[in-house]
């Protein structure tokens, strides 16, 4: 294992497909996630923990957690 | 998280539909929720009516949710594609304004006062317990048993993708929803 590179999970919206029902926002322990202007969300990667409670609420399944170099 | 005031809008959904059962007349009170996301969405540009106060999105995440009537699986691809969401926007005002026809045609006295609920576009329930007569025109009634249909149709099929997937798949195919959003992509542009 690469012990230089770590890596943490980050959720990210499939932004094309969001509905912007704002479901994630509401369950998001972290406020990471934000609605822009009643198209889509956008979650934070700065306050995102990876916790995935997001992706299991979005009715529409587009949050997919990410592992990401930190 | 703290509870808000419209945290509980809920509430007032349950309570409408209940309403509907003894007096039709009441469901005049839901074209509120035909106009104030419109107005938000339009004014502001925002989906602050489906973010924040929509109540029955708040009742399907109470069922779906708390109550665990859903068995929380993804829906299906088509059903979160734009051709079926824009798909049934269109169907959706196709039908409202057949409603809105029916209407006129009791007000114009060219067809009776028909005393029935339809669900799901098809079947006829009888609701004449719940029409008391009206002081105004019976198109008055007539449009109170159209958009009642309309209104509990939505509930019912909410519901049911509510427990066949999860609790809010509604919000992904909501007419309201996939308007609204529509109306601030126009407005706003790109996000
Ligand atoms: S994964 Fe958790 S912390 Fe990150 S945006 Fe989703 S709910 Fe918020
Ligand atoms: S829950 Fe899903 S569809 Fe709804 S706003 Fe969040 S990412 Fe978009
Ligand atoms: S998508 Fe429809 S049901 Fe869901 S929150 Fe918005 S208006 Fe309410």
């Amino acid at each position: 294992m690469n012990k230089a590179v770590k890596k943490k999970r980050k959720a990210l919206a499939a932004q094309n497909d969001c509905v912007a029902c704002g479901c994630c926002v509401k369950v998001c322990p972290f406020s990471a996630i934000q609605i822009l202007k009643g198209i889509t969300a956008r979650v934070d990667q700065d306050k995102c923990v990876g916790c995935g409670k997001c992706a299991k609420e979005c009715p529409a399944s587009i949050i997919t957690l990410e592992e990401v170099a930190v | 998280m703290k509870k808000r005031w419209y945290d509980y809008l809920w509430i007032v959904s349950l309570t409408y539909l209940i309403l509907g059962f003894f007096n039709i007349l009441f469901a005049w009170l839901g074209l509120l929720c035909f106009f104030i996301p419109l107005i938000i969405s339009a004014a502001a540009g925002t989906k602050g009516y489906c973010n924040r106060y929509c109540g029955r999105g708040q009742l399907f995440s109470l069922l779906g949710g708390r109550f665990g009537l859903s068995r929380k699986k993804d829906i299906p691809r088509w059903m979160k594609s734009k051709w079926f969401r824009y798909g049934f926007l269109i169907f959706f005002f196709v039908m409202f304004f057949q409603m809105l026809w029916n209407t006129y045609l009791v007000f114009s006295e060219a067809r009776g006062l028909r005393q029935a609920v339809t669900l799901l576009w098809t079947f006829q329930l009888p609701w004449h317990w719940a029409y008391h007569g009206t002081l105004l025109h019976p198109g008055v009634a007539q449009f109170a048993f159209g958009f009642y249909s309309v209104m509990l149709t939505s509930t019912v099929l909410g519901l049911v993708t509510m427990v066949l997937f999860k609790p809010r798949s509604w919000c992904v195919y909501c007419p309201m929803g996939t308007m609204t959003q529509l109306i601030c992509k126009v407005r706003n542009g790109k996000p």
